[in-house]
């Protein structure tokens, strides 16, 4: 065949795409492959095929896909970990003539990956897939608004996943920083592939984000339980609605901005050129236009946590609930309002820097009032010290921190001084790491036993707990230290050696949190074993305050066989406190949409319409779209999609359950 | 406990819906849902705007909307889709009522409007390129392609829906989920509509004007 033959059907695919001649991309892949190929043999072997693909991946049950959402972003965490230990490795010992184990192009796709990585596909699909799995049951519902949009939101974000991890072993990934800034991410300067990996998967991705967003806000508009007026509705579900809210009006500028930039690349147009007319600094403005709201739409969600774990684990009500609400919407609003302190030295002159610098320090306004609001709530309450109450103390401790260095960098003079510097880097990772992933963890221990109906192991949770908390502040104490001093964030090689403790403790941090990372899986695997002891038999074990808790754990598929109606905020401990007695007969069929296979159809046509247009493989991205299209449009043919839960099969599980629903406490 | 207790005594205390009550409860979610989808498209014509509103006079050297612009061209497109939108206006009285045939009828007419408006854009399109002002040549044929073209390609996404509709009702005549449907179908024609004002005035009037 011909070199143009070839190019037909591959496109820029080459043999010289695969990294066989790079030793430490050649050792990940045999160890992928080997896993892969182990995990596929054992569920072949236990011919679990067909209950995974009826069960689980066609579910448009919102628990089941908040679970594989759960899962999607701690497998997506322990990849952008492993780039973050090889980053603090480089860094602790690429001083004077030592270059380091990395060269730099693989280095800059590492500090690409795990930025993207770790915000696109580890905390927002753990965001959502919590706010998925916990948000329907506080809210007293059976579902989302549009279950099969669900399945397909998760299914994208999946998509857009497996295209990141595929260009680990089919050419590179993008070497231009996580938001991959123009004009350097323009054709110009990023030929290869980088680039157009990370375009398409987080445009993919990107839709499955937006249309989760719109089905949750249609979801808490339009499906509570009778009763549950706004200010009755759980707090974590207001921040999920402002989290959602937010996460609609951003994500457009990114698709945009995304489109934009893929015009530049695939057409030739000239938005972020240095020539012909380009404004690459449009390009950061839209960019920035959704990422600093972005950071709020993990976050919101994450006070929600914290506000619900602190109540129960108080024994009170949440001091302060609508201050709460209210500082949360005026969060919403503010964040929309900032993003230009990202770029104060783009020059855009001192008027337009002191109203974004001043905007930005309004913010810890209300979020100091949130904090004063958990202070309250535990002050004179029965505070007990559970794994998920201490993820709570840990937070505000950090969090605080990583606010105040914030607002320190809203001064334009100082942001001038510290930009692009590894204190920059310190405080985000401050308040990422203290605010959503502490929050993240507390979510997981405190709903775990309602998910799967044991808790997670205590002794390996705090193991977990000490090892995440400890090693944060040691690796990113000195990361502080030396950002101040004036150290560049992205450098592969430093010629002071005068810095080299410091890097040297930060891995040493990185290390410690890594036994967090361990301790964390280990207290599945262990609580896995204990189930047994660690059994939740009331469907109550925290004795909570909110609907999720009034059902059994794990819950039946339709939540609820009595919708409830709701008389407080609290509206379980006000159910218990008013000794309800559930309804043991008078069971109604119940109204449920039917599994269905097209999310992930649709999910994988996306996954090749991206693969080929990267590559350039113009025969599979057409082939890919027109049958996207052809999918989509055989799926509003099909009308047939609920189904009733007969009555007596709704009797049978409630008798089935009703064993274990005592009164909780 | 006994001090939130109030005025209602236990035994009033309902816990649980009727069977009635609980049916009409997530009603209007789809088109609440579609509501919230219209605005977040709006927001990338927005940007999309905004971006064209920061390079609307970077020519390059390149030709400017007075040499490019064929104003009663663009005339006769616009007098086409927001004939388009009165026509679909016209199809929702009949399906509110359940009357079939005129729906599908104010539907096509629609369609037919619709695909002659992308018609003339295309042909202004590649009379465009021909004289050699494509996309590539300046930053703002970049942003006038491409806010015009995504508004085209939205219009060719409601041509295939009509079509679709015009199938479906075919098959199913107008049950609750057609009308739904249409419904829908009609908020996303007449928000183009109104993307489309934006466009003539701002991108085509406005350009020739300074």
């Amino acid at each position: 065949m011909t070199d143009i033959h070839l190019k037909t059907i591959f496109g820029r695919l080459t043999w010289e795409s695969f990294p066989i001649h790079e030793p430490i991309l050649f050792g990940t892949f045999v160890v992928v492959v080997l896993l892969g190929l182990a995990i596929v043999g054992a569920v072949t072997w236990y011919r679990l095929w067909g209950y995974l693909w009826h069960e689980w991946f066609t579910s448009v049950d919102h628990k089941r896909i908040g679970i594989m959402y759960v899962i999607l972003g701690i497998i997506m965490l322990l990849r952008g970990f492993a780039d973050a230990l090889m980053m603090r490795a480089q860094q602790a010992i690429a001083f004077g003539a030592n270059e380091g184990y990395l060269p730099a192009h693989h280095y800059d796709q590492i500090f690409t990956a795990h930025g993207t990585i770790m915000i696109f596909f580890v905390a927002i699909p753990l965001v959502v897939g919590i706010i998925n799995y916990v948000m329907p049951l506080q809210i007293g519902a059976r579902d989302v608004a549009f279950p099969f949009l669900n399945n397909l939101s998760f299914w994208l974000t999946a998509a857009g996943a497996a295209l990141t991890m595929i260009s680990l072993f089919v050419g590179e990934f993008a070497r231009t920083g996580w938001l991959s800034y123009a004009p350097l991410a323009g054709l110009a300067y990023s030929p290869d592939t980088g680039v157009d990996y990370y375009l398409w998967s987080l445009q993919i991705a990107g839709v499955g984000t937006t249309l989760s967003a719109i089905n949750m806000v249609a979801t808490i508009i339009k499906m509570r339980a009778p009763g549950m007026t706004m200010m009755k509705l759980p707090v974590f579900c207001w921040t999920a609605l402002c989290s959602n809210v937010l996460a609609i009006a951003i994500f457009p500028a990114l698709t945009a901005a995304f489109f934009l930039l893929m015009l530049d690349r695939y057409v030739g147009t000239n938005f972020f050129t240095n020539d012909l007319g380009g404004a690459p600094m449009m390009y950061w403005n839209m960019v920035w236009i959704w990422g600093h709201p972005e950071v709020y739409v993990l976050v919101l969600p994450a006070f929600g946590i914290y506000s619900e774990i602190t109540s129960t684990f108080s024994g009170k009500r949440l001091f302060g609930y609508s201050s709460m609400v209210y500082a949360t919407v005026v969060i919403t609003i503010l964040s929309y309002l900032v993003w230009l302190h990202h770029f104060f030295t783009m020059g855009a002159g001192p008027a337009v820097n002191s109203f974004f610098g001043i905007a930005t320090m309004v913010i810890s306004i209300p979020t100091g009032a949130k904090i004063f609001n958990w202070l309250f709530t535990m002050y004179r309450g029965d505070i007990r010290f559970e794994l998920p109450m201490m993820w709570v103390v840990a937070f505000m401790l950090t969090f605080v921190v990583g606010g105040m260095t914030g607002v320190l960098l809203a001064i334009p003079p100082a942001d001038f001084v510290l930009h692009n510097s590894l204190f920059l880097v310190a405080h985000f990772h401050n308040v990422i790491i203290g605010g959503v992933v502490f929050g993240l963890f507390a979510a997981i221990v405190y709903w775990f036993p309602k998910a799967f109906g044991f808790k997670l192991d205590p002794f390996w949770g705090k193991v977990a707990f000490w090892g995440w908390v400890v090693g944060y502040w040691v690796a990113w104490t000195p990361i502080y230290v030396v950002g101040l001093m004036g150290t560049a964030r992205r450098v592969r090689h430093f010629d002071d050696p005068s810095l080299q403790p410091y890097f040297v403790i930060a891995a040493i941090g990185g290390l410690i949190i890594l036994v967090g990372i361990l301790g964390f899986v280990m207290s599945i695997v262990m609580g896995f074993v204990k189930r047994a002891e660690l059994r939740d038999t009331t469907g109550d074990p925290w004795n909570g305050r909110t609907l999720e808790w009034s059902t059994t754990s794990p819950p039946p598929a339709y939540n609820f066989a009595f919708l409830p109606v709701v008389h407080d905020l609290d509206a379980w401990y006000d159910m218990k406190s008013r000794s309800y007695q559930r309804p043991a007969d008078g069971f109604r069929p119940i109204h449920m949409p039917k599994n269905t296979g097209t999310g992930v159809i649709l999910s994988a046509l996306a996954f090749t319409l991206g693969f080929g247009m990267v590559w350039y493989i113009w025969w599979l991205a057409l082939l890919s779209f027109v049958a996207l299209l052809a999918v989509l449009i055989g799926h509003t043919f099909n009308l047939n999609r609920d189904t009733f839960i007969p009555a007596d099969e709704v009797a049978s599980t409630e008798d089935r359950r009703q064993p274990q629903l005592g009164m909780g406490a | 406990m006994t001090d939130r207790m109030g005025d209602i005594r236990e035994t009033d205390i309902r816990w649980h819906p009727t069977e009635m009550e609980e049916h009409d409860h997530s009603g209007g979610a789809t088109v609440l849902g579609f509501w919230i989808y219209l605005m977040s498209d709006a927001l990338i014509f927005a940007s999309l705007f905004a971006m064209f509103g920061v390079v609307s006079s970077s020519y390059a050297g390149g030709p400017g909307p007075r040499q490019l612009f064929d104003l009663p061209l663009v005339a006769l497109n616009t007098a086409l889709l927001l004939a388009s939108s009165i026509t679909f206006g016209q199809a929702i009285p009949h399906m509110e009522a359940g009357r079939v045939g005129p729906t599908r009828a104010w539907l096509a007419v629609t369609g037919l409007l619709g695909a002659a408006f992308v018609g003339v854009e295309l042909y202004e399109f590649a009379s465009l390129i021909q004289e050699g002002a494509g996309p590539q040549r300046s930053a703002f044929l970049s942003a006038f392609f491409t806010l015009v073209g995504t508004h085209g390609a939205h219009v060719t996404v409601g041509l295939i829906w009509i079509v679709m509709m015009l199938v479906q009702t075919g098959q199913h005549g107008l049950t609750g989920e057609m009308k739904r449907r249409i419904i829908c179908l009609s908020m996303f024609w007449h928000f183009l509509d109104i993307i489309w004002i934006g466009v003539f005035n701002f991108v085509y009037l406005f350009g020739v004007i300074r």
